[in-house]
Order: structure tokens, then sequence, then C-alpha cells
């Protein structure tokens, strides 16, 4: 008889680490000096977040007008913006919850940065609906508050007051994840600190964390019960965001096919995001033991499996639209593909469905340049989706009298680019303050390891 | 307080497990274990109930829904109606997805405030570490030295049999 052979699976953790090494790798990238690199990055983004926060205050001050919206086409940047940026949060929902309860191991090294990523990308995402009320000061008008006009109360049966709650839940919980999976690692820190103000504001934020078995069993309780949560949570998020949409007669976005069809690349478009990101923090912070090719690899499979559903439902949709039988549906689809706005439908196919067929090649997802420009494009491809869905489903209805064109404005794309930029600048900032990897998880994942090939040996 | 308590520190999640495990075994009292994350199955071996915070979850949720959906009926169809585009006054259908976001958001907040009670963390509390690095690597077995059949030189040979690189008696003031 032959022999078995134990195939051990390669290791999630590179260089067989010490609980203490893994305590001492990734606070080191903390306290090093930022190199260059980072500098590079974060003055970049600071400067983008100036000339966003310039154009935002311009056109608070000078109102709406100041885009290039009309009657015709009411909504186009910013709407796009929004759901590009809420898109991108859910990859974070869907690392942390998700792969959680369905026990994937990996997401222990990404799962901090992609939860930061989540709340950042949500803050993004806010601003947009906010500036576009064109009276920001008026935000509190969403919600149900005693007032002094009846009290006049807002209309629940709109899908725009569902999404300021869901977006409100979606941002708080998010955050409570976040930070309850800090807390340990913020005593970690504390720890090791040396006393001063950096210590004092640590041993603040951990809470007096002290390692109790008691409370890590509460702790692991909750962490599961939050990820339980979070992921219908994620889901309806997503969904109620397509529902904007898909509760109007406009043809295009009438659609059932909307709601999975968001979802679907939502985190298409969050996992290229994650890759972006994860790809810049292990170099720019030394991690590349700790995120790997391997992780880097899952995570191009999760986006090629998201951007096959996505692929999948633009076929459906357009063959659907033909079938239906209504003229307007049908004119829709055709003006997409074929009309003015021809150029970004054809940007958004070939960045969302011809490109990650490359990721079926493994040489191509163990390249870790060319996946840094796959996610790239990706990320192009899938903005260029929400403006192909908004801008030309609106700019051509029903009256060809009412047809009309669209073209943003300089402050429209000053606010896109400030967008990126609070983003980044709050991301490299994260990186430099907090741990990028979630240590108590990776020390789990790390013993569990251990034992395992301590079984097979 | 008046006890003491032997505190044995080990470096491995498996001593840690099947130390817990023996020592439950003779009967003694495990005040508590410090450990750097989450050891898997170490809370059967201590023997803990399951938390009860999976009610606090479900109860919170369940009243938040509930508050929610009477809310809507009561201010779309009751305290001032407003008839939009001819829909019912009661949309019941339309209410589902804001009373589903607030029942996540009361069952999830309430449970983390829920956990931070029960658990006693709150800003500003002093961390009360029982040796330095069980936040880093190392865990902490508490033992209480409850009466005369607590033979301490016994129990110490006990914890160094599994891998105890060091055990300390102390007072039990000095402990959280």
């Amino acid at each position: 008889m032959a022999e078995v052979e134990v195939v051990s699976p390669r290791p999630l953790i590179l260089g067989d680490k010490s609980l203490a090494q893994i305590t001492a790798d990734i606070c080191a990238a903390m306290l090093r000096r930022p190199s260059a690199l980072w500098w590079f990055g974060f003055l970049g983004a600071l400067s983008l977040l100036a000339v966003g926060t310039a154009a935002v205050t311009y056109q608070v001050a000078t109102g709406i007008g100041t885009w290039g919206l009309n009657t015709t086409v009411g909504w186009a940047f910013d709407i796009t913006n929004f759901v590009f940026w809420i898109g991108i949060g859910h990859a974070g929902t869907l690392i942390s919850a998700i792969l959680f309860l369905f026990r994937q191991r990996w997401r222990t090294s990404v799962n901090r940065s992609a939860e930061a990523m989540t709340l950042f990308a949500v803050m993004c995402a806010g601003i947009f609906p906010l500036i576009h009320m064109g009276r920001p000061w008026l935000a509190y008008w969403i919600f149900p508050y005693p007032n002094f006009r009846g009290p006049l109360w807002m209309n629940f049966r709109s899908p725009l007051a569902w999404d300021a709650f869901a977006v409100s839940t979606y941002f708080t919980i998010s955050f409570m994840f976040w930070y309850l999976g800090l807390i340990p690692d913020l005593a970690t820190i504390r720890d090791r600190a040396r006393p001063g103000l950096r210590r004092r504001l640590f041993e603040f934020f951990s809470l007096g964390w002290d390692g109790s078995f008691r409370t890590w069993q509460r702790y692991e309780t909750v962490y599961m019960l939050l990820a339980g949560l979070a992921t219908p949570l994620v889901v309806s998020v997503h969904t109620i965001v397509s529902w904007d949409f898909a509760t109007a007669v406009i043809p295009g976005w009438h659609a059932t096919i909307f709601p999975p069809y968001f979802v679907a690349g939502a985190i298409f478009s969050g996992m290229a995001m994650v890759l972006t990101l994860m790809i810049v923090a292990r170099t720019v912070m030394n991690l590349q033991d700790f995120i790997t090719v391997r992780h880097v690899e899952v995570m191009c499979k999760l986006i090629l499996l998201n951007g096959s559903i996505v692929a999948l439902a633009y076929g459906t949709e357009f063959f659907i639209a033909q079938y239906s039988g209504n003229p307007y549906e049908q004119f829709v689809f055709l003006n997409r593909a074929f009309g003015p706005f021809a150029w970004a439908y054809w940007t958004m196919v070939s960045c969302n469905v011809l490109v990650p067929q490359l990721l079926w090649f493994r040489r191509i997802r163990t390249n870790i340049g060319l996946v840094f420009g796959l996610s790239l494009l990706i990320n192009v491809g899938m903005w260029f989706e929400r403006f192909v869905i908004i801008v030309t489903s609106l700019h051509r209805d029903f009256l060809p009298s009412n047809w009309a064109s669209y073209r943003p404005t300089s402050i429209e794309v000053a606010t896109l680019l400030g967008s990126f930029g609070l983003f980044f600048t709050c991301f490299l900032i994260f990186c430099r303050i907090l741990p990028i990897i979630a240590m108590a998880e990776v020390k789990g994942v790390v013993a569990h390891e251990r034992a395992e090939r301590r079984k097979h040996a | 307080m008046s006890g003491r308590v032997m505190v044995g520190i080990f470096q491995d999640e498996d001593d840690i497990l099947s130390v817990t495990q023996e020592v439950r075994k003779e009967g003694y009292t495990i005040l508590d274990i410090y450990a750097p994350y989450a050891v898997h199955g170490l809370d059967k071996a201590m023997g803990l109930q399951p938390s009860r915070l999976p009610w606090i979850c479900f109860l919170l949720g369940l009243i938040g829904a509930a508050a929610k959906i009477w809310f809507e009926y009561w201010t779309s169809a009751s305290d001032w109606a407003i008839n939009v585009g001819g829909k019912p006054w009661n949309s019941l259908p339309a209410f589902v997805p804001i009373t589903f976001e607030v029942m996540v958001l009361f069952a999830g907040v309430s449970t983390v405030i829920a956990f931070f009670m029960v658990s006693r963390l709150y800003p500003g509390r002093r961390a009360s570490t029982v040796i330095p690095g069980v936040t880093n690597d190392r865990f902490a077995l508490v033992l209480e030295e409850t009466d005369a059949a607590f033979e301490p030189a016994e129990v110490r040979r006990l914890l160094e049999r599994h891998g105890a690189v060091e055990v300390i008696e102390r007072a039990e003031e000095s402990l959280p």
C-alpha cells in the first residue's frame, strides 16, 4: 500500500511566530517612523481632502446649482458616489461578520482594516446625500422627532427614509463591532506603552480590559451576536439602497433584480477596495508575513465569484428588458449600450466582466502587482456601473422632449476627489495609531494551526 | 477576604487547557483565568455557564421592533395621517424595512452595553492585570487557597507538571 502523505496547507501567518513575536511585529509597524511611501500617500490624500473641503464649502454656500444637474437628470454624480462608497463598505462587513460565521480563519489578518475601511467608506457615503439636500443643516428632518408643525411626521413609506435608517444603523453597528474587536488589542498596547499621554489614552479606551476569561467568554458571545446581526443588516442596507431606484417607475430602475444585483455588486467593489488597501498596507507597513499571498489569492477568488454574479445580473437585466415587450425598457438598455453614454457602459462591462476573468489563473492571482492593478480597474468599473444605472436611465426617459444630457462640473469632480481624500487620510492615520491587524485573533489562529500541525506530526 | 491565592503562569494554550481540566477534577476553586486571546474550549474546561447575553439581544431586538412598528402605525395612521399617493394609512409592508433596522440597532447596541455592564468594563477603569504579559503571551490560572485541604506544595507540583513557567502565591487583596 502506498503511504498516505499528509499535505499540510500553507500557513496563514508566515515565519512560525510566537505569541510575543506577533505582538511585537504588529506594534512595531505602528511605532516605526512612517516610511516615505506613507508620507507620500498621506500628503496626497490630505491635499485631495483640502480640495474636496473647498468644493463642499463653496457648493453649500452657493447652492447645488453649482452641479451639472438639470430637470431631467436630477441625480448623477452625488448619488453615484453615495452608492459607490456604501458598496465599498460592504466588503468590510462581509469579512468581519459573514466570514466569521463561516469560520474562515484567514479573515483575521484583514478584518480589522476592512472594518475600518467600512467606517470610513460609510462616512464618505454619508456626505453625498447630506450635501445633496442643499441645506445640510436641516438634515435632522429625515428623522422623526416631535416638532411644532403639527407634529407632522415623516413619510415612513419612502425608501429615502428607509435609507437614512439603514445607513445610520449600519454605521453604528459597524462601529461597535470594530471597537469591540479593538478592546483586547488596545489593552495589549496599553501594557506595552511607556507612561505618558499615549498610555493614558489607551488606558481610557481599553476600558480596563484585563484578559479575564470570564470576560473573554462573554466577549466571544457578543462578537458572535453582532456578526449574526451584521450579516442580515449588510444585505438589508444595499437592498434598501437598490430600492431607492427600484421603487421608482423609471425604465432601467424599476426592476425586481435590483436587490441581489446591488448586494453582489457592493461586495464585488468592496473586495476590490479591500485588496487595494491591503496591498498598500502590507507594503507601506511591512506586514508581508501577516497579509500573505494566500490572503490575496483568497480575496481574488471572492472577487471572481461576486464578479460572476454581477456579470450574470448585467446579462439578465439586458435580456429581460428586451423580452419584456415594454418599448421604454427596451430603449433604455439599447441606449445604454449604444447611446451617448456607451463609453461609460463599455468601461463598466470591460472592467467588471472582462477584467475579473483574468483571476481564473493562479499565476495572476499570486502576482501582487498585477492584482493591485486589477483591483483598481474593478473600482473604476464599479463606479461607472452606478453612473450608468443612474444617468443613462434618467437622461432619456419617456418623452423625447424631456431628453437631456449631463456632464459633471468641476465642483462635482472635486467633491468626488475630496471623498477619496477623506477616505485615504482616515485610513492612513488609522494605520499609524491603531493595530491594523487583530492581534488577539491572529494569536488564536496561529495557536490553532500549531496545534493542528502537532496533531499531524 | 483574607484568603490567599496561587497563580500559575503558562505559555502554551495546550498547557492551560490540560491544567484547567486537571485542577477542576481535583476539586480546586478556579477564581479566573487570564489569557491573551479567547482560547477555544477553555470555557468548557473551566465549567463556565454559557452567557445569558443572547437573551438580552433577543428581547431588546423584539422590543425595538415592536416599538418601531407601533410608532410607524401611530404616526402614519393615527396621530397625523397624511395621504401619500393614495396608499393605505397603515402601509404595513412599507414599514418593514425601518422596523428591521431599528430591531438590529436595539439588539446590537443593548447587547454591547449589557456586555460592558456585566463585565464591568468602562472608560477610566484601572486594569488590574494579574501578571504583566497576560495581554501579550502569558496565560495565568488563579486558584483560591480555600481550606486546610489545600496543600500549596502539592498544587505547585501539579501546576509545574503541566508546564507552569512560574507559580506565585499572594494575598487575595492584590488581585482584581
